[in-house]
């Protein structure tokens, strides 16, 4: 439903986005994965025709978006909870799209039911409101044209653990009734939770997409030591792929075992050794984004 | 909470949906102006000094000199002042407070989103020109009630006119609006541009011929009265080309090619 073919965008001589590409499946929740900066709201604005891309193209439901003739009955958008007007109350803001959409009023009231907004909190102006319930009414913005394909851009900022599991619910059973859904997130276990593939992103590059279960499965090894120097020579002089992670430890390409095996040769003492799998998607995520990006994907 | 957000999956049962219509998109338009209290204050205080106008000429003006003109004409001024301001926030507000994000992600045709707005400026215009008139009218029964002349000395032309003229300023003001895409920055623009033009063309010989016909405070002065000529027509459409027409044109390419964020 969403097909994203090298999308590029530049700012002068920075790359923003280079040359991504993906396609998100009718009956999937994709997450969209990368720390503050890495280009996932760029990407989103591309394909939602609100960023002009330097080179490449995406469409929606086989079309450009901005060839769309009436866009909010496809797809529902949102990419900034706070770009409301504050002087409007959340009834208003609702009621402007569903015109615009040209679906029945009534929908209004349903949307902000769905989403959990109140009367009460439906009559007061959006400056008024908490960062979790402009996520709300982003939300229930998103799902007013009844929409099939969901583009949603860090939906979890702000809502409280009870908001993350009753959205967590909502976008899962939206893409069990074949809906769209393309999350961006740097809350990774939020992902974890609702994905069943993932997109990550560092740098403006994809850098690993695929199925969740699959790219889980595939982190190698975690390995600590009390001496992390030795450690890692160690373990490049026994030809392993090392990547360190932020907290000292190493994300090994190798069973447990080999890895065990070489500290062990060396007469180094562990305080860990896992599969980095269990360690889920967080160490993957740091694992790929490692750099100059990683301090900001811990936070 | 019920948990039933449920897409269409049959993508040939669902109603192709057909775009926007401008006359619906007009009308969104003009439900913005009026669904914050910014926008209801400054449409009510339009209508205020309209009224405060015409109040403060039944008590200042002789009994003879209170006409229909003399209630409609001083209003104009002071109305054209504040309606650009409409015309200004219809645009900029979208992108001050963010909301072009949701307004063009719903419209990606900007082009079409645009001309709704200068629609519906120009329907408060029209509206604002119709509330002086109302407000003149009372003034001139009020006048006749109170032993004033009350005569009904307009002519059609003057109602013409000052149609011509508040459209002027409503579309000058979004025009800067669509150019500058900043609420200070348009409407500090809009009050300071034309009047440094006026002031450089007094000061500087040589600027006096262009300046009657790039300066829209004296392009724009017959159109108080009821009486214009055809070289004043001339003159008032070229200042409304350098000052209306080229910031509007400029600002609709810089709204269709911005980046929205």
């Amino acid at each position: 439903m969403i097909m994203v073919e090298h999308l590029t965008k530049r700012y002068g001589p920075h790359t923003v986005v280079d040359n991504v590409s993906f396609h998100c499946e009718r009956g999937t929740v994709t997450g969209f994965l990368g720390p503050n900066g890495a280009g996932k709201s760029t990407t989103m604005r591309m394909i939602c025709g609100l960023t002009p891309p330097t080179d490449g193209s995406a469409t929606v439901a086989g079309r450009p978006y901005r060839q769309l003739p009436n866009p909010g009955r496809e797809i529902g958008v949102l990419l900034d909870a706070s770009a409301q007007h504050s002087g409007r109350t959340g009834r208003e803001t609702l009621t402007l799209a569903a015109t615009t959409m040209g679906v029945d009023r009534s929908r209004v009231a349903e949307a902000l039911d769905l989403v959990g907004l109140n009367a009460v909190a439906a009559r007061r102006r959006v400056g008024a409101y908490s960062l979790g319930m402009r996520q709300r009414l982003g939300l229930a913005l998103a799902l007013l044209g009844d929409p099939r394909v969901l583009i949603l851009d860090e939906p979890a900022n702000g809502l409280d653990p009870e908001g993350i599991y009753w959205m967590r619910g909502l976008l899962r059973d939206f893409a069990d009734r074949g809906g769209t859904v393309l999350l961006s997130s740097h809350l990774l276990r939020e992902v974890e939770a609702v994905a069943d593939r993932l997109l990550v992103i560092g740098g403006g590059r994809i850098v690993a997409q695929g199925a969740r279960d699959v790219l889980l499965a595939d982190t190698g090894t975690l390995v600590r030591a009390r001496d992390s120097d030795s450690l890692r020579l160690t373990l490049q002089r026994a030809a392993l792929d090392v990547t360190a992670d932020t907290n000292g430890g190493f994300v090994v390409h190798a069973e447990p075992g080999v890895v065990g095996q070489a500290a062990a040769d060396a007469g180094l003492v562990l305080t860990e050794l896992r599969p980095a799998a269990d360690g889920g998607l967080e160490q993957l995520f740091l694992t790929l984004t490692a750099g100059a990006t990683t301090k900001e994907a811990v936070k | 909470m019920t948990m039933t957000a449920e897409p269409t999956t049959e993508a040939d049962t669902r109603v192709a949906a057909a775009r926007p219509s401008i006359a619906r998109l007009t009308s969104i338009e003009l439900r913005k102006l009026t669904d914050t209290w910014a926008g209801r204050w400054l449409l009510a205080a339009i209508g205020l000094i309209a009224v405060a106008i015409a109040v403060v000429q039944l008590f200042v003006l002789d009994d003879a000199e209170q006409t229909f003109t003399s209630f409609l004409s001083p209003s104009l001024l002071p109305v054209g002042l504040l309606l650009p301001v409409v015309g200004i926030l219809s645009i900029t507000s979208e992108w001050t407070q963010r909301t072009a994000l949701t307004t063009y992600a719903l419209v990606p045709h900007r082009e079409r989103v645009v001309l709704a707005k200068l629609a519906a400026v120009v329907l408060a215009a029209l509206a604002s020109v119709l509330v002086s008139l109302a407000v003149a009218a009372a003034g001139t029964l009020a006048a006749k009630a109170t032993g004033g002349a009350g005569s009904w000395d307009g002519e059609w032309a003057l109602v013409l006119n000052a149609a011509v003229f508040q459209l002027v300023n409503v579309l000058m003001g979004a025009a800067f609006g669509l150019l500058l895409l900043n609420t200070p920055l348009a409407i500090v623009g809009y009050l300071l541009l034309p009047t440094v033009w006026s002031i450089l063309a007094t000061m500087i010989s040589a600027l006096q011929g262009p300046a009657n016909w790039l300066d829209t405070s004296i392009t724009m002065e017959p159109l108080y009265g009821s009486e214009m000529t055809a070289g004043q027509w001339g003159r008032l459409a070229v200042s409304v080309l350098a000052w209306v027409a080229v910031p509007l044109v400029a600002g609709l390419l810089r709204t269709l090619r911005r980046e929205i964020s």
